[in-house]
């Protein structure tokens, strides 16, 4: 695949997800759903899904997501849908009562869910398990990929993970930030700032770089890095991205869309 | 493998729990090559320097971040491993307990967690050591089997058939570091399936742990005074064995149960929850920490404190059964 022709579906696939996205939100109704953290991580999980995350047969080798990130849940869903690891029917039944699709990810019978998540905090610490492990059974194919929320970074869980990944030297792990600078309370500067973010990952012996999480051949760039450490991508986002009333606002976090407001994020999508 | 025998139940009793976990420990490394350990900075407390020295391989450290060490230890489940994850309980079952709901309760990955110097192994260093509240939160996260053997011989055997089953297992360690004997020889321990130690007449014990060595030692002085006890060993807290507690009850009319443990939650919460179905007319004693931090202290002396050392236990025991005696004359 040639470098446009790649960077082209990936564009497709994030305005796929995107769409679902929207859609997902709506047909939750009336108890809403996390659209703003989901919208903000299309480009992140289209890039990974399209390009890095390998699903072989064999499943020994498969490349790891880790989705710490759980409220992001209806993005990761629409993801595995789009790369046929789950039936993308399933996607109207998100948060319906008995559903597969939770409000955030759910270890069942589904592939493409490593772990259960909500409980933030906890997904790098996993990572780091799976790390070592596949050391141990001198699997070097596969990638761990961890999906962090900036907000989520509080947690002093990340803290400690981060320090034994470094330690343990454990290359196999990249983490992306969706560091859309928002949290539930408003804006992470205000609530709990974590600046100076690349200079904390890099203190703990991580390599780390910060680049505009939305620009696909940045993306799929910083992806390709050979790295002797654990990798960390700070991806600077926009809460919300591609819908210009859901963009930056706090109250999108977890929302409902009306009617007219959702035709109005499918035409603004439809039309980008 | 491992001998079951009267000499290492004395080896084992004078090491203590650390001395009984490194055996179990070289054991389980012989027994799989996908049993693991993980510690936080507890590798020479825990027993498992033996691991250290022997597989280095085998064992993590985590440094003193049990919550890390938790997720890990799910990472390492969910690739095929059985890790067998060490701490003081203390800090198993509070400082990291949404991984321990997470990861072990809700996901169900078979990790083993060690809960060290529970109840007042390590007392004399204050509240913060002290556990008396594991039994009670552990018992209530769903899938999660709570073994809380009474002696070192007994903590190898849970150690072990923690190993053989595909679930997660909490395990409380209590007793001094020198942890007096009660089981001497080898015998049959099946998680789930209490122990009748003794059999006797007038009071049917049911403890769990260490303090069993002090019902023992009360029921020696209670049958100078001419009153019999039955003493049962509930090593499994959690499935409850209900076929013995079905026998037991329609037996007895005074069930006095002991833990090193609060009074709230614990076994003999969780026993009374179960009879309170039954239409039995027994008598439940729950004896345990009575909603305190005692002062720091020896082991003794926070037993004294809690009224739950030989004497006190008799005393209550008798106290009891004089009420008992008055209301069935009457």
């Amino acid at each position: 695949m040639g470098d446009l022709e790649l960077i082209c579906k990936c564009q497709q696939m994030a305005k796929k997800i995107r769409l679902d996205v929207i859609n997902m939100t709506y047909e939750a109704y009336s108890t809403g759903a996390h659209i703003g953290g989901s919208l903000s991580l299309c480009e992140i999980l289209a890039v990974l899904y399209t390009k890095f995350i390998n699903f072989p047969g064999n499943l020994e080798y498969r490349d790891r997501l880790i989705f710490s990130k759980g409220h992001g849940a209806m993005a990761l869903y629409s993801a595995l849908a789009h790369k046929g690891i789950i039936d993308i029917n399933l996607l109207h039944t998100f948060k319906k009562n008995g559903s597969l699709l939770s409000a955030h990810p759910s270890l069942n019978e589904l592939p493409g869910i490593e772990f259960s998540s909500g409980s933030l905090g906890q997904g790098l610490s996993l990572a780091v398990g799976v790390g070592l492990a596949l050391r141990r059974k001198n699997n070097t194919k596969s990638k761990i990929y961890v999906i962090l929320g900036d907000g989520e970074c509080n947690e002093g869980s990340v803290m400690e993970s981060a320090l034994s990944a470094s330690h343990y030297l454990l290359d196999n792990i990249i983490v992306i930030i969706d560091a859309n600078s928002l949290q539930y309370d408003g804006a992470t500067k205000e609530i709990m700032n974590m600046e100076p973010f690349v200079d904390k990952w890099l203190s703990f012996g991580w390599d780390c770089v910060e680049i505009d999480g939305h620009n696909i051949s940045t993306l799929i760039n910083t992806l390709s890095i050979k790295h002797q450490k654990p990798l960390c991508i700070i991806a600077r986002t926009i809460k919300g991205k591609g819908v210009s009333f859901i963009e930056g606002c706090k109250q999108y976090h977890n929302s409902i869309l009306s009617e007219s407001l959702f035709k109005l994020a499918i035409m603004e999508v439809n039309n980008s | 493998m491992i001998d079951f025998n009267s000499k290492n139940a004395r080896v084992w009793s004078r090491l203590g729990p650390s001395g009984a976990i490194s055996d179990a420990a070289l054991e389980l490394c012989r027994l799989s090559d996908k049993n693991i350990f993980l510690t936080a900075d507890l590798s020479f407390f825990s027993g498992l320097d033996v691991v250290k020295n022997q597989h280095p391989d085998r064992l993590y450290n985590f440094g003193i971040a049990e919550q890390n060490m938790l997720g890990a230890a799910a990472g390492f489940a969910k690739e095929g491993f059985v890790p067998f994850v060490s701490t003081y309980a203390s800090f198993a079952c509070s400082r990291c307990l949404d991984q321990v709901r997470v990861n072990m309760s809700y996901m169900k990955f078979p990790i083993k967690l060690l809960g060290l110097t529970s109840g007042y192994g390590a007392g004399i260093l204050g509240a913060t050591h002290m556990c008396i509240e594991d039994l009670a939160i552990m018992r209530t996260l769903p899938n999660i089997v709570v073994l809380s053997p009474c002696d070192c011989f007994e903590i190898v055997k849970s150690i072990i058939s923690a190993s053989q089953i595909a679930t997660p297992v909490y395990i409380r360690l209590t007793g001094p570091i020198s942890t007096p004997i009660i089981n001497k020889n080898d015998y049959d321990f099946r998680i789930g399936k209490a122990i009748t130690l003794q059999k006797g007449q007038d009071v049917c014990f049911i403890a769990t742990g260490a303090i069993l060595n002090e019902v023992l030692a009360a029921s020696e002085i209670l049958i100078n005074a001419g009153i019999s006890s039955e003493i049962i060993n509930m090593h499994t807290v959690k499935p409850l064995d209900v076929e013995t507690l079905d026998d037991v009850t329609s037996r007895h009319k005074l069930v006095v149960t002991v833990e090193e443990h609060s009074v709230y939650g614990g076994l003999g919460s969780s026993i009374c929850e179960y009879i309170s179905s039954l239409k039995r007319n027994v008598k439940v004693e729950i004896l345990g920490i009575n909603d305190i931090f005692v002062k720091p202290g020896d082991y003794q002396y926070q037993l004294e404190q809690s009224l739950l050392d030989r004497n006190n236990i008799v005393k209550r025991v008798k106290k009891l059964l004089q009420i008992q005696n008055v209301k069935n004359y009457c």
